[in-house]
C-alpha cells in the first residue's frame, strides 16, 4: 500500500509518521510537499502530521489549511481515501470543516507532553479495526490546544453517529474529569466523519508503534488503516498479534 | 581614508560606553593606524566583549583535555563533534541565555534555544535532542516564580514548535540565584561523519550569502550586555532582546540541511552573538581570507538602519554562507522553496581584509584576523577568597542527628531541587522524532539512533554549592557525576561540553574559583577519558556585586551499542535484589539535607577519587553489557535514602516498595541516610543474578553490598536494627510530585 | 485604508486565559473585576479608498481566515 505524508512549513512529526509507515509497518510513503495541488501517485491513505505549521500563528491550522495540498486532500477525502489527522493534522482538519468542531487552548493553559489513556469508542471505523470496543490505548499526547470544542447539538450527533472514536480516560477504562488532560468536550480524543473515512486525533499513535521506545498500543491504529485497503490481505490481525505480543 | 564615511564622532565617551578599556582602544588604534569609524568602534566592542572573545577565560580554557581518537572536531567551532560508529557523528554544545532571560523569560530563553540549534545544525547535523539546565532563586519569591514560568515556557515554545525533543534536564533553586537566573541549553544533532560544515571563508571571489529572518535593531549590544554586571537600571534594557521566532528557524534548518545535501558551499555560520560582525570576521578568519559586504544589500526590517546597526543587530534565524562560484541560484532556489530571502550581499578576498561598505561608501576596513583572533587576552589576577577557610568549616557536633529520619525524608523530598520535575518537563515535548527511549526524570536522556542500533544517553549536571565550597572538588564531581548518569544509562561517556556560568572576573577571588573548578573538571575528564568538545563562558553572572556560586554546567555524551539495553533508576520487579556499589563516608558537608533541613551551606564537599569513580563506571557498564542490570541509580543530592525513594518511585508507573538493611556504622545516621558520597550507584538485580554482579564489583575493586529486595508498599531502611525509615512510598511519592506545583499555586 | 479588527471567543466558550488573568487581577485587589475575555487584534492596512469594498472584503477575510467562527465571533473598524 501506498501512503502520502502531508508536509507543511513547520510539520515536524512528518519524519516520525514516515518512519513508522514505511519501517514499521513497511509499507510505500511519499512526503508530500504543500505546495503540491494534485497527487501525483494513487494512495491509500493520507497522513497530516502533527507539528506546528506555519509556526501555530493566528491559530493552529488556520493558515495550513489553505494550502495548496489541501484541495488534494479534500478531493482524495470527498472519493472516500482514508485520511488521518493527528495532532497538529487533526487541528488541520478542523480548520478545514473535514471535521466538526474547533480547537481551544488546553485548560492548563500550558504544553502537556505525556502519556495518556484513551478507550476506544467505535471499532467500527478503518482507523480502529484492529481495536476492539473498550481497549484502552496508552498514547501520548504533545499539544498546547488539545482543548476540543463543539456546541452540543454537534456533540450529540457525534456521540449518536459514532463519530466520535476515542475518549480520555484513566487506565482502568473510566472516563473522568481527572482522566481528561486538556477540558475537552465529552473528553474526545479522537473523531471521525459521518462516512469514516476522515479522522482525527490528538494523541499520537506513531510515538508508540516500537518495541525500543517501550509502548507499540498506537501500531493498532496505524495497522487498522491496512486492513480497511481494497488490497486487505489479512495484515491487521497479523500485526494484532504482534501487538499482543510485544504488549 | 577618505572613502570611510563620517559618522558619529569616536569620542573617549563614546568608547567607554561601548565598555572599551582605554589600553583595549590603543590596540584598535595600532591595528587600524588611525582612529575607528563608529561603525568599526561597534565592530570592536562586540567582537572584543567577554562573552564573543573570552578575554579572561582563554588563556585557562587550555587546561581542559580536547582530544581523543574519537573527537572529529573540538572546541573553537560552532560545535564540537564525535565519531559514534555507522559512518555517522554527534554534533553537540551548550549555551548560556543568562541575561536575556533574567530581562525577558519567555524570549530569552526561547532565543537561547534557537541560537543553540542553529551552532549544530550550521555544522550539517539534524538536531535529535535538547537539555536543559536552570538555576533560579527559592520559588516562595513571586519574581522567581515568575521567571520560571517564562524560562520554562520559552524553551518550550522554541524546541516543541522546531520538533527537537527536550529530553533532559536540572534545575536548582538557591537565594544566590535571585538577582542571577541561569538557563543553559544543549544541543545533540546528528551528522553523517563525512559531511560536516564549518565555518569558514575561502576561494577569492566565492560569493557571501546573507540568508533566513530580516535584519532589525533587536538585541543591539547584547553581545555586551551579557559582558556586564546587572544594576538597578538592567530592566530597563528591554529593547535589546530579540525575540525568537521557531516557525523561521525550523524552515532555516530545512533549507540548511537541504542545501548541505547538496554540494554548493565553502562554509556557513549562525549570526549568533554580535550577528552579522561576527560570522563574517570569524568565517573570514577561519579561512585566511578576507571578505568584502555591501549593507546595502542586507534585507532589513526596519527602516533608517545605518550600517552600525546592521551590523551588530542580533536579529534571530539568520546564516551567512560562502558558496562556490556560481551556485547563487541554486542556493537562492533551495531558500525560496522553504519561503526564506537569501542575498548574495559579498565575496570573500584575498587581503585578509573584512570591508564593510554602504552602497559605495566603506564604512569599516579592517584586518578581520585581528578582530576575530587579536582580541585581548587577559591573565587577570586570582586569589583564594578569604572567607574560603570559614565557608568550609563545618562542626557536627553542634549539629545533633534529628531523631525524626521519615520527617528529614519527607523534608528533602520537598525541597524543589530534590522534588520532582515534570512541571517543568511535561511542557517540553520529549518524544517528538520517535526516538526518546529514556523520558526525563530518570539519571539520564536516552535516544536511539534510527538506521542502527545504537542509542545515545546524555546528562547535564552541576552542584554549584559544591563549586562553592571547594571549586576544584565541584568541578570534578561535575564532569564525575554527569558520566555516572550516563553510565547508570548503560552508555558509555564519551565527551562532554560544558557551560562556565561565574561572577564577575574582574575579581580575584572569581577568577580563583574559575581556574580551580577547570583544573577539577579537567582532571575528571582525564581520568573518565571525555575530552572537552565545545563549550561556552558566562561571566558577570552578578547584581550589586553579589555573585552567584561557581557553576560550571557538564554536559556528559555516551554511547551505547544496543538500545535495548537502556537502563533506567526505577525498579522494576517485587524480590529483586538490592545491591549498594561504592563507600558511604561520614560525609555532611555541601548536602542538600544540611541546606534544605537544616539552612547550612557549608563545610567540605565530598571527597572524589578519580580513579574510584572509573573503576566503578566501568564495572557497572560490564553488569549492563552482560544483561545484569535491571535498574542503576547514582545517589546524588540527598544521599542514599533520596536515591532509594526515587528508585522506589518509577516515573509514570505505579511505586513499589522496597526494604534495605544497612549494618551499625561508626557513621552518623543522617550521614549513612543523607550525606552525598560520591561514586555510589543503587543497582537493582534478579536474585540469581546477584552473586555475578558480586563478582564483577569485587574484580574492579568496588565495595559492593547487597542491601536489600524490591517490594512492598513502604519504603523501608534499617540501620542495625533500628529501623530509621518506614514511610509508605505511595505518600513520598505524592509529597514528592506535589512539591513544586503546590509552590507555584501559592 | 486602515482597518482594525479584534477577535474574542463566542460567548458561552471558555475561556481559560481571560480566567487566568482575571484570577490574576483579583489577586492584584481588583475585586470588582467580573469578567475577561481575551482576544485577538489586527491591523490590516489596505490600497484601497472604496469603503464599501472595504467592508466586504474585511467581512470575508474575517470568515475565512482571521476567526474560526466555530468558536469565535469578530467585529472591525474601517478608518
Amino acid at each position: 500500500m501506498r501512503f502520502a505524508v502531508i508536509v507543511f512549513p513547520g510539520s515536524n512529526c512528518d519524519h516520525d509518521c514516515y518512519h513508522a509507515m514505511k519501517h514499521i509497518l513497511g509499507q510505500e510513503v511519499d512526503f508530500i510537499w504543500h505546495k503540491e495541488g494534485l497527487f501525483q501517485k494513487k494512495y491509500d491513505g493520507v497522513i497530516i502530521p502533527g507539528g506546528f505549521s506555519y509556526g501555530d500563528y493566528l491559530r493552529t491550522g488556520a493558515i495550513a489549511r489553505f494550502s495548496p495540498v489541501m484541495k488534494a486532500v479534500d478531493g482524495f477525502a470527498k472519493g472516500g481515501g482514508l485520511v488521518i489527522g493527528i495532532c497538529n493534522g487533526f487541528q488541520i482538519l478542523l480548520e478545514a470543516g473535514l471535521l466538526p468542531g474547533a480547537m481551544l487552548r488546553n485548560e492548563s493553559l500550558k504544553f502537556i507532553c505525556k502519556d495518556v489513556y484513551v478507550k476506544v469508542i467505535n471499532e467500527q471505523t478503518p482507523f480502529t479495526r484492529c481495536c476492539n470496543r473498550g481497549d484502552v490505548l496508552r498514547i501520548p499526547i504533545a499539544h498546547a490546544e488539545g482543548n476540543y470544542f463543539a456546541d452540543e447539538d454537534t456533540l450529540a450527533r457525534l456521540e449518536d453517529n459514532g463519530q466520535v472514536v476515542f475518549k480520555y480516560c484513566d487506565k482502568d477504562g473510566k472516563i473522568t474529569s481527572e482522566a481528561n488532560p486538556n477540558g475537552s468536550a465529552h473528553n474526545i480524543a479522537g473523531i471521525c466523519n459521518e462516512t469514516r473515512n476522515v479522522f482525527g486525533m490528538m494523541p499520537h499513535p506513531e510515538r508508540c508503534a516500537e518495541a525500543i521506545l517501550g509502548n507499540t498500543d498506537g501500531k493498532n491504529i496505524l495497522a487498522s488503516m491496512l486492513s480497511h485497503s481494497a488490497i486487505f490481505t489479512g495484515a491487521c490481525s497479523i500485526r494484532y498479534t504482534d501487538y499482543k505480543q510485544d504488549r | 581614508m577618505e572613502k570611510i564615511k563620517k559618522e558619529l564622532e569616536v569620542t573617549p565617551e563614546l568608547v567607554a560606553s561601548h565598555g572599551l578599556s582605554e589600553e583595549e582602544y590603543g590596540r584598535i588604534l595600532k591595528i587600524l593606524g588611525r582612529t575607528p569609524t563608529y561603525t568599526e568602534l561597534g565592530i570592536f566592542s562586540v567582537m572584543w566583549s567577554e562573552h564573543c572573545s573570552y578575554k579572561s577565560s582563554r588563556m585557562h580554557l587550555r587546561r581542559f583535555p580536547t582530544k581523543a581518537p574519537w573527537v572529529i572536531q573540538g572546541p573553537g567551532e560552532n560545535a564540537g563533534v564525535i565519531d559514534i560508529g555507522d559512518g555517522l557523528a554527534a554534533v553537540f554544545k551548550m549555551e548560556s541565555h543568562n541575561h536575556p532571560s533574567f530581562i525577558e523569560p519567555y524570549q530569552g530563553a526561547a532565543t537561547g534555544v534557537g541560537g543553540i540549534l542553529r551552532d549544530v545544525f550550521t555544522m550539517g547535523a539534524r538536531p535529535i535532542a535538547n537539555m536543559d539546565s536552570l538555576r533560579f532563586g527559592p520559588l516562595d519569591v513571586p519574581k522567581n516564580r515568575y521567571l520560571l514560568d517564562g524560562v520554562v515556557a520559552g524553551i518550550a515554545g522554541y524546541g516543541n514548535c522546531m520538533g527537537i525533543p527536550t529530553i533532559a534536564g536540572e534545575t536548582y533553586f538557591n537565594e544566590i540565584y535571585n538577582g542571577n537566573n541561569l538557563v543553559n541549553a544543549f544541543t545533540l544533532g546528528i551528522a553523517k561523519k563525512d559531511r560536516i560544515f564549518y565555518g569558514t571563508a575561502s576561494g577569492v571571489g566565492n560569493p557571501v550569502i546573507y540568508v533566513g529572518s530580516q535584519t532589525g535593531r533587536d538585541g543591539i549590544h547584547g553581545a555586551t550586555m551579557a559582558s556586564e554586571e546587572f544594576s538597578e537600571g538592567t530592566e530597563e534594557k528591554r529593547p535589546t532582546v530579540q525575540v525568537g521566532d521557531p516557525f523561521t528557524e525550523k524552515l532555516l534548518l530545512e533549507a540548511c540541511l537541504e542545501l548541505m545535501s547538496k554540494d554548493l558551499i565553502i562554509g556557513i555560520q549562525d549570526m549568533g552573538a554580535a550577528g552579522l560582525t561576527s560570522s563574517s570576521c570569524e568565517m573570514a578568519s577561519r579561512g585566511g581570507s578576507g571578505m568584502e559586504m555591501d549593507l546595502a544589500l542586507v534585507p532589513r526590517r526596519e527602516e533608517g538602519m545605518i550600517p552600525y546597526e546592521l551590523m551588530l543587530s542580533e536579529s534571530q534565524e539568520r546564516m551567512l554562507i560562502v558558496a562556490k562560484e556560481g551556485m547563487e541560484k541554486e542556493v537562492e532556489d533551495i531558500f525560496k522553496k522553504w519561503d526564506l530571502e537569501a542575498v548574495t550581499i559579498g565575496h570573500v578576498t584575498g587581503n585578509g581584509m573584512l570591508r564593510v561598505k554602504d552602497g559605495g561608501v566603506v564604512v569599516a576596513e579592517i584586518p578581520a584576523k585581528a578582530i576575530a583572533d587579536e582580541a585581548p587576552v587577559y591573565d587577570r589576577p586570582s586569589s583564594r577568597p578569604i572567607y574560603q577557610d570559614s565557608i568550609q568549616d563545618l562542626n557536627l557536633d553542634l549539629l545533633p542527628v534529628p531523631k525524626d529520619l521519615n520527617d528529614m525524608l519527607v523534608k528533602l523530598l520537598s525541597s524543589p531541587t530534590i522534588a520532582e520535575k515534570s512541571w517543568i518537563y511535561r511542557q517540553y515535548d520529549h518524544m517528538v522524532r520517535t526516538n526518546t527511549v529514556v523520558y526525563p526524570g530518570s539519571d539520564a536522556g536516552v535516544v536511539r539512533i534510527k538506521g542502527t542500533n545504537k542509542a545515545l544517553a546524555m546528562s547535564v549536571d552541576c552542584n554549584s554549592l559544591y563549586c562553592f565550597l571547594h571549586p576544584k572538588a565541584g568541578g570534578a564531581i561535575a564532569v564525575a557525576e554527569a558520566a555516572r548518569n550516563v553510565v547508570c544509562s548503560g552508555a558509555r561517556p564519551m565527551a562532554l561540553t560544558d557551560c562556565l556560568n561565574f561572577g564577575n572576573p574582574e575579581k580575584p577571588e572569581t577568577m580563583w574559583q574559575f581556574k580551580e573548578a577547570l583544573e577539577g573538571m579537567s582532571l575528571a575528564a582525564e581520568e573518565l577519558n571525555t575530552p572537552v568538545v565545545s563549550g561556552n563562558v558566562s561571566f558577570y553572572n552578578e547584581t550589586k556585586g553579589l555573585g552567584i556560586y561557581p557553576t560550571p554546567v557538564v554536559g556528559m555524551v555516551g554511547i551505547m551499542d544496543d538500545a535495548s539495553k537502556a537502563v533506567t533508576q526505577y525498579f522494576k520487579g517485587e524480590g529483586d535484589t538490592i545491591i549498594l556499589l561504592g563507600e558511604t563516608k561520614e560525609e555532611l558537608g555541601g548536602t542538600e539535607y544540611l541546606r534544605a533541613v537544616h539552612g547550612l551551606q557549608k563545610g567540605l564537599p565530598p571527597d572524589i577519587d578519580l580513579k574510584a569513580e572509573k573503576a566503578l563506571q566501568d564495572a557497572v557498564l560490564e553488569a549492563v553489557d552482560a544483561g545484569l542490570v535491571k535498574s542503576a541509580h547514582d545517589c546524588s543530592e540527598g544521599g542514599l535514602a533520596v536515591a532509594l525513594a526515587e528508585c522506589c518511585f518509577r516515573g509514570e508507573e505505579e511505586p513499589l516498595g522496597c526494604e534495605v538493611s544497612m549494618p551499625i556504622d561508626r557513621l552518623r545516621k543522617d550521614a549513612l541516610l543523607f550525606g552525598e558520597s560520591q561514586s555510589r550507584i543503587i543497582i537493582s538485580a534478579k536474585p540469581e543474578d546477584a552473586g555475578q554482579i558480586v563478582g564483577i564489583m569485587s574484580r574492579h575493586g568496588i565495595p559492593c553490598s547487597i542491601t536489600g529486595r524490591v517490594g512492598g508498599d513502604s519504603l523501608k531502611i534499617r540501620i542495625g536494627s533500628e529501623e530509621a525509615v518506614n514511610q509508605p512510598v505511595m505518600r513520598l511519592k505524592e509529597t514528592w510530585l506535589e512539591a513544586i506545583p503546590k509552590m507555584l499555586r501559592t | 485604508m486602515n482597518a482594525k479588527v479584534f477577535v474574542t471567543l463566542k460567548k458561552g466558550v471558555l475561556d481559560p486565559q481571560g480566567k487566568a488573568v482575571q484570577h490574576s487581577l483579583g489577586s492584584l485587589g481588583y475585586g470588582n473585576v467580573q469578567d475577561v475575555r481575551l482576544g485577538k487584534y489586527v491591523e490590516i492596512k489596505l490600497d484601497e479608498t472604496d469603503k464599501a469594498k472595504v467592508d466586504s472584503q474585511l467581512k470575508e477575510m474575517c470568515e475565512k481566515l482571521l476567526a474560526n467562527t466555530v468558536i469565535e465571533d469578530y467585529h472591525y473598524v474601517i478608518e
